[in-house]
């Protein structure tokens, strides 16, 4: 289990750095930001003073340093000084100070938020997507349970054969267009549910609904399979033979047996959903981190975009590395066959 | 004397799983059941739309008639036969819309299955062929890329390149590789052990004549499967970007952007979202099924790759 862990949180770190890469590489995809984010008529002093505030008038390499362990690293003060700044249409007075580095926590300044750091815009957002997330999984873990069991138990009935066709219409439905049909039927039809915000329960039904059906088809084919394979074992049998009743055969006995699988898949899902969240978020209004990033992204804010996608990022680390080692700990044979 | 040795560079690879897509595949499909074969109907009549639009479409796509705004479909109230899934809010036919919204997304999926899937089975069959330094390194980078939504790496990277068709299908094409790139190498593992490519290495074929004639028609089958169902999920993928405003610009009309407009007026003209996701989730829908279909027919063990 110790070599498993070590190979294992290795890998974690180089998939750190790799999306640190990713979120470094995507600034230099814009060419050069210092000249997209000052107005047009800004002075040559101010294009330099902006490069190097954004520390691109450096090779690529101390670039990269830079953005991660700060001026300092690289021996350079930076005074505190205020320049006008292109913010889309208008232009603004902007402060230019020393940048920390990634890892102090520090992205550099928003562009949207006039001089506000990066990192605690993303975080003052971040609570909500996980509570989101977790209503998500609630209802698709548990429908999926459900649904999935009974399919099992009653295979090849007219409520199998439904179930089985609603799954395969489930996994191919679009999930932002679910969002748009939910509305439709929820809050413009039926009035039951409001349609965009956040605040009250109510507000939390309908995304939640949107971003859980999205692999719930796919986990009730799953969880049936997984089941009727658990069912036709010897000890099912034997549980049977002895007087238990079904239900305590099928969830004592079955379940328990069919849940690695289960819970594998699980815990893609909830990667899964980091993903789903920034485009459900931007559907209902919902002020999570995935609506803030599709925001920045509007407003060329780029500091934030990659605070947020390197956050997103880390969750989804995280939860890929929790998962693997509930894996390793329930199933003895993955530890054991790298 | 006559020649009637093999030529060494013509040994016959011994497995073809690949021949077997030919073969009995009208009697395959009939066999298939009603699913498969309205997904296949479903599927020809979006490419006869895709390819025929100007000539179907009743209406110019992006010509509005301010005076027949946000009128509904033709068996309610107040439609007109001449619009029969009724217009939009600057009175666009949504009909004509949905029809010529199929070339979008036919191009998209085809295109970006063309680039992953050339891509990753590329780089499946030399990580898996080669192994070591090459492998580990290929490997890692897929690894890197799977720790990442899907779908925010590509809004990401749109998000600085800009959008637009070329980009979006680039996008989606370049960061698509990764399940091909691991499906192939894992076939190539078991593959190039095999005898016929031991022979033909023995009979002097060279590294490329062993991968792309040898190697590669033994490992195409799961590619095939592969996109099908990358085909389909790079459709709603482009559709997603697309109604966030990210992908193809609001001039084309798209079932993306028909989506983008309905959601202002949900509220009003319910036509607006139901027929252009309908449409998309039919294609998908249609996509998945034959996936599924192409998958038990070709290759039943593929069922737990993917």
């Amino acid at each position: 289990m110790a070599a498993f862990l070590v190979r294992r949180l290795l890998q974690s770190v180089l998939v750190v750095l790799g999306v640190l890469v990713l979120v470094f590489t995507l600034m230099q995809l814009t060419g050069d930001p210092a000249t997209l984010m000052l107005p047009d008529n800004a002075s040559a002093q101010d294009v330099e003073f902006m490069r190097r505030k954004l520390g691109t008038d450096k090779p690529l390499h101390l670039q990269f340093i830079r953005f991660l362990f700060g001026d300092r690293v690289l021996g350079e003060k930076v005074e505190e000084r205020v320049v006008e700044h292109q913010f889309m249409s208008s232009v603004v007075a902007g402060r230019i100070r020393e940048h920390r580095g990634v890892i102090m926590g520090d992205f550099g300044d928003s562009v949207r938020f006039i001089d506000q750091p990066a990192l605690p815009i993303v975080l003052e957002r971040f609570p909500l997507t996980p509570y989101l997330m977790a209503v998500a999984f609630a209802y698709s873990a548990g429908l999926s349970l459900v649904l999935g069991i009974a399919s099992a138990v009653y295979r090849n009935s007219l409520l199998d054969q439904v179930l089985r066709a609603l799954a395969i219409l489930g996994q191919s439905i679009p999930n932002f267009w679910l969002g748009l049909m939910l509305i439709l039927i929820f809050a413009v039809w039926l009035g039951l549910l409001p349609a965009m915000g956040s605040g009250s329960i109510e507000h939390v039904i309908l995304p939640a609904v949107t971003l859980g059906s999205a692999p719930l088809g796919r986990n009730v084919r799953l969880i049936r399979s997984c089941m009727l394979d658990v069912l036709g074992a010897d000890y099912i049998r034997t549980a049977r033979a002895k007087g238990l009743s079904e239900l305590a055969v099928v969830v004592s006995h079955a379940l328990k047996n069919a849940a690695i699988p289960v819970v594998t898949i699980w815990g893609l899902d909830i990667g899964l959903f980091f993903g789903g969240a920034v485009i459900t978020e931007s559907i209902f209004g919902w002020p999570g981190m995935g609506s803030l990033i599709i925001q920045s992204v509007y407003k060329r804010d780029f500091p934030v975009v990659q605070a947020a996608v390197f956050f997103i990022g880390l969750a989804f680390m995280l939860v890929n590395l929790m998962v693997d080692l509930l894996y390793a700990w329930l199933d003895p044979r993955v530890r054991l066959a790298h | 004397m006559a020649d009637n040795r093999v030529r060494p560079y013509e040994a016959e690879p011994v497995i073809r799983i690949g021949t077997r897509l030919g073969r009995g595949l009208r009697r395959a499909i009939l066999r298939a059941g009603p699913g498969v074969i309205l997904s296949i109907l479903l599927l020809s009549l979006m490419v006869v739309a895709a390819i025929g639009a100007p000539l179907l479409a009743p209406h110019d796509p992006t010509a509005g008639d301010v005076t027949r705004r946000l009128m509904p479909p033709f068996w309610l109230e107040g439609g007109d036969l001449e619009y029969p899934l009724g217009t939009d809010q600057i009175g666009r036919d949504v009909f004509s819309r949905v029809i010529y919204g199929s070339r979008i997304s036919l191009t998209v999926g085809v295109t970006a299955v063309l680039i992953s899937g050339a891509l990753g089975t590329f780089l499946g069959l030399v990580s898996g062929y080669r192994g070591g330094l090459v492998d580990a390194v290929i490997m890692r980078i897929a690894d890197i890329q799977l720790a990442f939504p899907f779908i925010l790496l590509a809004i990401s990277v749109v998000a600085v390149i800009g959008s637009g068709l070329l980009n979006v299908v680039v996008v989606l094409g370049v960061a698509g590789w990764v399940s091909y790139g691991r499906v192939v190498r894992g076939q190539v593992l078991s593959v190039k052990e095999k005898e016929f490519v031991e022979a033909a290495r023995a009979l002097g074929a060279g590294t490329a004549r062993i991968l792309f004639v040898h190697i590669l028609p033994n490992v195409f089958t799961p590619v095939i499967v592969l996109a099908t169902f990358s085909a389909a999920s790079y459709m709603v993928t482009e559709a997603a970007l697309t109604f966030l405003g990210l992908g193809v610009p609001p001039s084309i009309p798209s079932w993306g952007n028909m989506l983008t407009d309905a959601r202002d007026y949900v509220r009003t003209a319910w036509w607006m979202p139901v027929f252009p996701g309908a449409a998309l989730a039919l294609t998908v829908l249609a996509t998945n099924l034959l996936g599924d279909w192409l998958r038990d027919y070709l290759d039943p063990h593929l069922r737990k790759l993917m």
